[in-house]
């Protein structure tokens, strides 16, 4: 089959793109490398929505994390994921760092963020008592967000897929050609067999695959490959840019401290680094990162100097916070691009239109980036005629601990499954997590970001059992096929008598 | 096995018990046999039984049943026992919430979503294991990082493996029978890798699941790298200085798939928070009374939720008294409060309960900082044990009677246990087991 456009990358970028191409009347498919959507950067992302002010004036970035910031309410609202305009708070420590703030702030009122509040230390230890005494002063920004941001690309991609786009996971590309009217892709599918029993006993290494070479023919090409897009441009001759992954460890934080810091917190910049931050997360459990490191482009690692780094710099903006209270610890990789910039738009390959270099603020600019790719795609000869039955809106997932009583009841009177307790941390019940199984999670991981099952205290401790159970019978695979995010990462293999 | 639910929850106990553990059987126990009428426990495992279930091994009940049971075996026991006494479980089902005044909101696939109203609660939800978050451990996060216990239901529970070539970290006690269970499966446990400079599970464990198969236990160590993208591929492992800093000059890799934790266990305590229970700092459970209730009226805790225990057999006799104050409560015959404070001082940890009264028989559950032996056992000036050992692994009981504190009037005694390097050597007053001295070196009458 030929599609219209192969959207190269399934991260946020990805999957915006792919939502925007379903409301026209055109085939459109998402090539991913991962066994889900979203497992790169767009994951291990911060998941702010910058409130517009941060952004330099004249760049790419700062005009799109403005315009992107405004989209995101609509989007939440349509597609159900979290949400939350928390506000953040820019701070300074000394007078030169005043002078920034105020640079900051007239920056952000020439562009039309509005709410913009310089708050003295009065008032910022009425609004948050548990910051650092030596602030001398904030910067209150009402507009800045959090977001979950795998949700946001799982229902990004639902949306797509409901209004008509393909998925084509764990599939990498491997090459890509023009040919008449379109480009060739060549990609290699990993298709996992492990729950065959001739292949059971070899569980561990990547034998438990096989690979399977497709082509996928497009006449349009998005490349929003993340780390990878330069070496995806260079397969066809439209690159000319360099991708660098800058890594950025990230810790959470237990529980407890919920409300300890309501927004995001921010040191004052430097021209090279938002620096450390202390995160409430659209959940209310505080996050402290990123670090920002030269790194290899699958690095994931986190370090001890990581962790150093990243509580010594939220300690100066909160001194309570400890390592103490860590829950767990993760790794992403920023796509930096040479210029810092993002690379946006037509290539010098007709057709084959670049949406690269997505670092910060690319997850808040994202809606905004996928308009501005489909209108690269109009100008390139892709015709874009809407569809009257493009739906924009998913059914809201049931997220039983956000219910009242009442409504608690109605919901398990209705289908008990609900009454059931899969992870006791974030309370999710197995009716969550069977819908979270329905509508295309594949694996633990995706479990995980789509309902938080084991994202609590116990990171998994008892419900891991529960959910490997549920997508045994849901999927219809055994439990030693059961993986934490696809590929070789499983959980279990069959005793030893088999293969010994 | 067959367990008997109630036809209809009642939307008002007695006492209402949550964990279906040894810890809340047993409370449930003392409960009914103090004069509670109405007693439920509620369970989230279809089973009743709690961890004992995955625990397939020996070494369970000597104290308390008076003979080797095997985790299923003591659980089924517990289970009859309360079953008798007729008490009306709940399994399959969560308390999402606990209100002060007593009333829990409970989910259950039988009963959907309900409110209970509770003359006394007694918490007994147990602990959870540390996780690698806790300990930060460097690296990439792939599959095959995982909690002893979490390996050990794949194994006894599912008929599975965690892998085929195992590290360990920690020398809990779950770690430690995970090591021999691996073994016996003919999976290939490379070593036991452990930060401090001691074991952190009982002596008897170290003996029979590590020695007795030749598996090493490498102390002053850690893990402080974990490699692999998808699943894991080798581990760094390095000693480490007193200042527990690892000695990266000597840091060596081991090929393995697996890395199972047993780094310690934390009391499940989302519904004593919940309460707004006053928490002990040391143990991170509920500060207790000699009766097991803890800072807020009718509530009442016991078992791994207070304090982590070393043998089930503790669980069982502390949760009975739980269970008894629960029912007192309710049938409004409580006795009078604690009056003596005993305060942890030198390489004590932790005293459970903190508070005792003069009027009646006390068991104190207590834990050590730091190896010592041979040393000796004070309490105030009023009393002296000389003990062969103490370990951290190994929870020190002792038996406070009242006559023993009959010419005692202050309101505090200290707890010290200090070294005994010079003194003449005096015999324990009664004999016992080689196995109970390294179990409970001070579980002795006082």
């Amino acid at each position: 089959m030929r599609y219209d456009v192969a959207v190269i990358g399934g991260g946020v970028i990805g999957c915006a793109v792919a939502r925007e191409l379903s409301r026209y009347r055109l085939r459109a498919v998402v090539i991913d490398k991962e066994c889900e959507v979203g497992l790169g950067t767009s994951k291990a992302n911060s998941g702010i929505i910058h409130a517009g002010h941060h952004g330099a004036e004249g760049t790419l970035k700062g005009e799109l994390e403005w315009r992107g910031n405004q989209m995101w309410d609509a989007l939440a609202r349509d597609l159900h994921f979290g949400f939350k305009r928390v506000g953040d708070l820019t701070c300074a420590f000394d007078e030169d760092q005043r002078a920034t703030l105020r640079k900051i702030m007239a920056q952000g009122k020439r562009r039309g963020v509005p709410g913009l509040e310089l708050w003295g230390p009065e008032r910022l230890r009425r609004e948050e008592p548990h910051l650092s005494h030596d602030i001398v002063e904030a910067l209150y920004a009402p507009t800045a967000g959090v977001v979950n941001p795998y949700e946001a690309c799982f229902m990004l991609a639902e949306s797509a897929v409901r209004n008509g786009v393909d998925l084509a996971l764990d599939r990498t590309v491997t090459d890509i050609r023009r040919v008449d009217h379109g480009f060739d892709i060549d990609v290699l599918w990993r298709r996992d067999v492990l729950w065959r029993r001739d292949v059971l006993w070899r569980r561990s290494g990547p034998q438990g695959q096989e690979m399977v070479a497709e082509r996928i023919k497009s006449r349009f090409v998005v490349n929003a490959a993340g780390l990878f897009a330069d070496a995806i441009a260079d397969m066809v001759d439209a690159g000319g840019f360099t991708i660098r992954a800058r890594k950025g460890e990230e810790y959470l934080l237990d529980k407890r401290l919920i409300g300890y810091v309501k927004r995001i917190v921010f040191p004052c910049p430097t021209p090279t680094s938002k620096g450390i931050l202390v995160i409430p997360t659209y959940d209310g459990t505080l996050m402290v990162g990123p670090t920002a490191d030269w790194s290899d482009k699958d690095d994931l690692t986190t370090t001890a100097e990581g962790s150093a780094e990243a509580f010594a710099g939220a300690r100066r903006l909160a001194p309570g916070i400890s390592e103490k209270d860590c829950i767990a610890e993760f790794a992403g990789l920023r796509a930096v691009s040479d210029t810092e910039e993002f690379v946006l738009g037509p290539s010098r390959v007709a057709g084959f239109v670049l949406a690269a270099g997505m670092q910060s603020p690319a997850l808040t600019a994202a809606p905004a980036v996928a308009t501005l790719v489909v209108d690269a795609l109009r100008d390139d000869g892709l015709e874009l005629v809407a569809k009257d039955d493009f739906e924009p809106t998913v059914p809201a997932p049931v997220r039983f601990a956000e219910l009242d009583y009442a409504e608690q009841r109605a919901l398990v009177a209705r289908d008990p499954a609900y009454a059931r307790l899969v992870c006791r941390c974030e309370i999710v019940t197995e009716g969550e997590v069977r819908d979270a199984i329905d509508r295309g999670a594949r694996t633990l991981d995706g479990l995980k970001f789509r309902t938080r099952v084991g994202m609590g205290r116990c990171q998994g401790g008892f419900c891991t059992w529960n959910c490997m159970e549920l997508l045994r019978e849901r999927l219809g695979v055994p439990l030693t096929a059961v993986t934490k995010r696809g590929g070789d990462s499983w959980v279990a293999c069959e005793r030893t008598e088999v293969g010994a | 096995m067959i367990t008997p639910k109630p036809a209809h929850l009642q939307p008002r106990y007695d006492v209402v018990v949550v964990g279906a553990g040894p810890a809340g059987l047993a409370a449930a126990t003392g409960a009914r046999e103090a004069g509670a009428e109405r007693v439920l426990v509620i369970d989230r495992e279809s089973e009743p039984g709690g961890i004992l279930q995955q625990c397939i091994h020996p070494g369970f009940g000597l104290h308390h049943f008076g003979e080797e049971l095997t985790g299923p075996e003591y659980a089924q026991r517990a289970i009859e026992q309360t079953l008798e006494r007729e008490v009306d479980l709940l399994a399959g089902a969560y308390v999402l919430d606990v209100a002060p005044d007593r009333r829990l909101k409970v989910t259950s696939r039988d009963h959907g979503v309900a409110y209970v109203d509770a003359g006394a609660v007694v918490l007994a939800m147990g602990a959870r294991e540390r996780t690698r978050g806790a300990v930060r451990i460097p690296g990439e996060r792939p599959a095959g990082v995982m909690t002893a216990g979490f390996a050990q239901k794949l194994v006894n529970m599912a008929g599975l493996l965690p892998g085929r070539r195992v590290v360990i970290l920690g020398s809990g006690d779950i770690g430690l029978i995970m090591a021999r269970r691996l073994v016996l499966e003919g999976v290939e446990v490379e070593g036991v890798y452990e930060l401090m400079p001691h074991a952190n599970g009982l002596n008897r464990n170290v003996v029979q699941c590590l020695h007795d198969f030749g598996i090493p236990l490498h102390l002053s160590t850690t893990v402080v790298h974990v490699h692999g993208r998808e699943r894991v591929e080798k581990v760094t492992v390095a000693p480490v200085d007193e200042r527990f800093v690892p000695r990266m000059g000597e840091a060596r890799d081991i090929p393995c798939d697996t890395l199972l934790l047993s780094i310690g266990l934390i009391p499940d305590n989302e519904l004593a928070h919940r309460l707004g229970l006053r928490l002990d700092p040391v143990t991170t459970g509920p500060v207790v009374t000699s009766t097991m209730e803890t800072s807020r009226d009718g509530v009442f805790a016991c078992g791994n939720v207070v304090h982590i225990h070393d043998l089930v057999d503790y669980v069982s006799q502390e949760s009975l008294l739980a269970g008894r104050g629960a029912g007192a409560y309710v049938t409004g015959r409580a006795g009078r409060p604690d009056n003596v404070r005993l305060t942890p001082g030198q390489n004590v940890r932790y005293c459970v309960p903190p508070t005792i009264t003069t009027e009646r028989e006390h068991t104190v559950y207590m834990r050590v900082a730091q190896p010592m032996a041979p040393c000796t056992l004070r309490l105030g000036d009023i009393y002296e044990k000389p003990l062969r050992y103490v370990f951290p692994g190994e929870m020190l009981t002792l038996k406070v009677r009242p006559r023993f504190l009959e010419g005692f009037h202050g309101g505090s005694l200290r707890v010290d246990i200090v070294p005994r390097d010079e003194e003449p050597r005096r015999a324990p007053r009664t004999q016992v087991t080689s196995a109970d001295a390294e179990v409970h070196p001070g579980g002795e009458e006082a």
